[in-house]
Formats: structure tokens, sequence, C-alpha cells
């Protein structure tokens, strides 16, 4: 009797240590996307000091977003987006391919990665700041331009639809690089070295290596990244914010989606905001379930499945 | 001889590559405590490469300002960094350990809903945030800064890999044997274990939070209560071709500071961080 008592069942101690996660989740995140969903069908913004509705007007606010700017700053979230991806991953690629290779023997690189990360740790926002009195017409950028001949007027960066898109998208690439470098560098410290041995041995040269041993060795984790970047970029903010003073100019060239998202807010326009809302849920729903996938599945691009049947029709060829 | 020759100059063209990409790096943060340290009539004469010997004039020009509260706003953004951290590490390894010792009912479902919303932008749910704390009543105040940091399924699952890698259940098992409670097994025995993963998440969660803009520029109101990034926010919205240029460029050094000073300090540990919490392999 007394031994029976003694084994106690611990399993619903369980329940204890996550409740607070989930009471924390449900009241500041799901409370909050039901109410998100519920006004999203419902007319119900402030013009002055009235408040008008809610009025349920089923999916016409869907259909009033599409009708307006809303696919505009798609595509400029998009274009911000590339602009500073495309040279990031490239970047990345190739520093963390040189940084694991013992051949280039590249001195300090402890000090490199210290640096290249720097920037990622930086408020977004101050950053932001910085570069739009740095590439102001008056700004010191535009005075060493002409200090050394350059250009003989100022140049206004800002002013130009170019300009802003690029300087957004480079400070993206300046604040992502270094992270997507040490990410990557550590894909490709997994790579066994037996693999790039036995390329070395076969006459691999360097871009052989890269492209056919390195790059598909990583699939898993570069795709890991680029979702990941995707989302990112989904909810680009602060640079583009700040840079433009919310204003995404010239012309809302600069405007992104959670910029809109954000001025819809403020001007307490709830109805539009939370269909809005809604267009960003099943987007990033659609890309979570990817993450999802890849952090649960033991074979998240197939490779493995595909290493196996290439080892049976090995085997096959062996015995005929 | 021959393979050589090439990889020589590969390794030439790395190091200029890296020093071009470090200078990128650095060349903005150099201007920026250049021109903090010269005043606003010596900016206005053009660029200069050496600093200046006002640095002393502006930090006690921001410190005066009232209009842009720059050092209550560091206080306020310590108070809010500081307890998300806590109360996020705390309670992400909390969740953690109850997922990965103990076998519930609703454990499999658990897991697999943090993990189906590990991503999921929080802008997203930012105009039901903004109604639910004005309903609570917590508008234009800290608490909402810090409270939802509770549930942070990415540093959640950060916590959970390390657990699989470094707790024995036996350990468990033997604190039960000792007469060790469930809640002091976790506080005394767990958690120091814990401790490397928790003080890389607390450095992330730091860094995020005192970052963190979308959130605070919704919710804070008044001045007193503002966080650095809605005070730089503010500076870029006012009609700021009239300011002191030296105290704007002092304004951003103050916001940067503190974190670069706590990288520069942790640099090895921070980016050793970086890569614990990706993809399991």
């Amino acid at each position: 009797m007394k031994q029976k008592n003694k084994k106690v069942d611990y399993s619903k101690w369980g329940y204890f240590f996550i409740l607070p996660f989930f009471i924390s989740f449900f009241i500041f995140s799901l409370i909050p996307l039901i109410d998100t969903i519920r006004y999203s069908f419902f007319e119900y913004y402030r013009s002055g000091i009235k408040e008008i509705g809610p009025n349920f007007v089923g999916m016409a606010n869907y259909a009033s977003l599409l009708g307006s700017d809303m696919l505009k700053y798609a595509a400029n979230t998009m274009i911000l987006w590339v602009i500073g991806f495309i040279p990031q991953i490239v970047i990345a690629l190739v520093l963390a391919e040189w940084f694991v290779d013992a051949r280039l023997k590249i001195r300090g690189t402890q000090f490199f990665k210290v640096v290249i990360y720097l920037p990622n740790l930086i408020m977004a926002s101050a950053f932001a700041m910085l570069f739009f009195t740095m590439f102001s017409t008056n700004g010191p950028v535009n005075g060493i331009l002409m200090s050394i001949g350059l250009t003989s007027k100022p140049i206004d960066f800002l002013g130009s639809v170019m300009g802003t898109r690029s300087l957004v998208g480079f400070m993206n690439f300046l604040m992502w690089f270094g992270n997507s470098t040490i990410m990557l560098m550590a894909a490709i410290m997994g790579i066994s070295p037996d693999i790039f041995e036995a390329s070395e041995l076969d006459g691999c040269n360097s871009f052989q290596r890269f492209f056919f041993i390195t790059l598909p060795q990583i699939r898993p984790i570069l795709a890991y990244t680029l979702i990941t970047a995707i989302i990112g970029g989904l909810q680009m903010f602060d640079v583009p914010q700040i840079l433009t003073n919310g204003q995404g100019s010239p012309d809302r060239t600069s405007m992104t989606l959670i910029m809109f998202l954000n001025s819809h807010l403020k001007s307490r326009n709830y109805g539009m905001a939370g269909a809005l809302s809604v267009y960003l849920f099943i987007v990033s729903g659609i890309l979570c379930f990817f993450v999802y996938r890849m952090t649960n599945n033991d074979d998240p691009d197939g490779s493995k499945a595909a290493a196996k049947k290439a080892k049976k029709l090995a085997k096959k060829q062996g015995r005929g | 001889m021959k393979s050589k020759q090439p990889n020589h100059l590969r390794s030439i063209v790395a190091h200029v590559v890296l020093i071009i990409l470090s200078f990128m790096c650095l060349f903005f943060f150099y201007i920026l405590i250049v021109n903090a340290t010269r005043s606003h009539s010596d900016l206005q004469k053009g660029f200069s490469a050496l600093p200046g010997a006002y640095l002393l004039d502006n930090l006690k020009n921001v410190a005066n300002d009232g209009t842009f509260p720059m050092f209550r706003g560091i206080l306020n953004s310590l108070i809010v960094s500081g307890c998300s951290a806590a109360i996020c590490t705390y309670f992400s390894a909390l969740t953690a350990y109850g997922l990965y010792a103990y076998n519930f009912k609703l454990k499999k479902i658990a897991f697999t809903f943090i993990m189906a919303i590990l991503v999921m932008p929080t802008q997203v749910t930012a105009m039901g945030f903004l109604r639910l704390i004005t309903n609570m009543g917590m508008y234009d105040s800290l608490l909402p800064l810090i409270i939802p940091s509770i549930a942070s399924p990415a540093v959640f699952y950060f916590m959970y890999s390390y657990l699989q890698s470094s707790l024995p259940l036996s350990l468990v098992e033997a604190a039960r044997i000792d007469g060790s409670g469930e809640f002091m097994t976790f506080n005394r025995i767990v958690l120091p274990i814990m401790k490397p993963a928790i003080a890389v998440q607390a450095i992330f969660s730091f860094v995020g939070s005192w970052n963190n803009y979308f959130v605070p520029a919704l919710v804070i109101q008044s001045k007193e209560k503002m966080t650095v990034p809605i005070l730089i926010a503010t500076l870029r919205g006012a009609d700021y071709m009239n300011f002191d240029m030296g105290k704007i460029y002092t304004m951003i050094l103050v916001a940067i500071v503190p974190i670069i000073i706590v990288y520069l300090l942790l640099s090895k540990f921070i980016i050793a961080g970086v890569t614990l919490g990706g993809v399991k392999e």
C-alpha cells in the first residue's frame, strides 16, 4: 500500500509549467488576432472626434483594399526587399565559403566576423536617422563627394525614387549580410570534411567545389534563410518609416505594407487595419507552414529520399 | 606549386573584399562619432575626418533638452528591455522544461502549436492588441511592452533544443528521490544547467526589445514614457533643419552606444549564439 502511494504521477505538472506561456499567448496574441479578424468585416473608423461604426459590411473592407494602393505597397515592399536581399545572400555565401576555406589563410577571421555582424544589432530606427542626416543634401556624404570632385552639385538622394529605394535596400543589406554569413558558415562547417577531401583528390577547383558540393549540401539551411528573410521582408517597417518620416516619399514609392498598416492604426481605422492584417496573416501563415515543415521534418527538402533512391539504383546496377 | 598560385591570388581577393565590407560597416559609425564631437557651426562648414572637442557640450545639450528626454528614454528602454529579457528567458525555460520533462496528454498538441507560430509576425495582431490594451487600461504604459514577452516561441524553441542536448532526465529523477519538489527542481537544478542558453537568449531578447520600434510607437503616447526608438522617430518627425546638428548626431550616438559596448564585450559569445537557434540538422 505504501509502495503504491509513493509512485506519484508527475505528468500533470507539465500543465503548470506551460501554463504561463499559453495564458500570455491567449491574452496578448490570440484574443487580438480574433478581434482583428472580427473587425475586418466591420466599417469602424474615427473621423475627427466622431467614431463611425462598427457596422457590419461583410467583405467590403477587403474589396476596397484591393482597389486601393495596397498592391502597389506590396510591390514596393518586394522591390525594397529584393534590392537588399540579393547582394546579402550572394555576399554571405561567398564570405561563408571563404571563412571556412583553410587554404585561403584568412587573417583576423574573428575581427571580420565581429565587424560584419555589428550592424545587425544596431537600432534600425537610429540607423535610419543616421542615414537620413548623412545622405541629406547638406550632409557629410554629399560633402565628401563634392570635396573629391565627383559631383559639383549636392545629390538629393532622398528626393529620387531610385535613391530612396537603394538606400533602404543598402541598409537592409548592411544590417543582415553578417547574420546570413554566420548562419551559412555554420552550415558549411557542418558538411563532412571527407566530401571536400574526396573532391580535392578528384581535382575539383574552387568554383566546382562551391557549386557542386557546398551549395547542394547546405540547401536546407539556405531555404530556411530564404523563407525567414521573406518573413522579415514582409515586416519591413523601421528603416523606410524613419527614413521617409512615414510618408514613403517620394510619392509613396517606398511605402511598405506595414507602414500602410501603421498609418491605418494611427488614424484608428480599425476596419481597414483589420482587413489588411488578415491579408498579411494569410501570407505569413503560408510562410510559417514552410518553416514548420523545415524545423520539424528530418528530410525537409527530400535530399535524404533522393540519396536513398540513388543508393538503391547503384545497388541494382552493381548487381546487374 | 601550380595549385598554390591561384590560392594565393584568391586569398588576396578575399582579404580585399573583406576589408572593403568592413570599411562599409564601420564608415558610418566613424562619421557618426566624428560628427558627434563637433559643434553645429563646425558641421555647417563641411565634413572633416578628424574629431572635434565638442562631445561633452553636445552631451550636455542632449541631457538638458526637455523636448527630447533622451536620458529618460534610455532609462525607460533599460527597464523595458531588462524586464522583457528576464521574463522572456525565465518563462521560455519553464515552458521548454514542462514540455521536455513531462509526458502529459496535450504535450504533442502544445508543442506542435508553438512550432506552428514560431515565426508569426507580431504585426498581424497589432490592431487587436492595441484595442485590447486600451480596454485593459494599459495604453501609454510600459507594461504591454514587457508582459507579452512571456510567450516567445523562438526563445522557447532554443531552450527546448538546449534541454534536449544537455539535461538527462535521470537527474530530475534523482532530485525527486531526494525529495525535491517540482518547482524547486526547476529553479535549483534545471535553471543552473541552462545558464549558457539563458545568457545567449537574454542578450538577444534584450537587444530585440531595445531596438523594437513598431509596438512602442503604437502604445506609448506621453514624452516621459517614450523609449529610445520612438524618441529617434520623433526627432525625424520634428522640423529638424532648425536643430543643432551636433546634438542630433550625439542623440543617435547615445541611442546606439550601449548596445555596441555590450556587443564588443561579449562578441565571441554572441556570434556563437547566432547559429545555435538555427535549423535542427
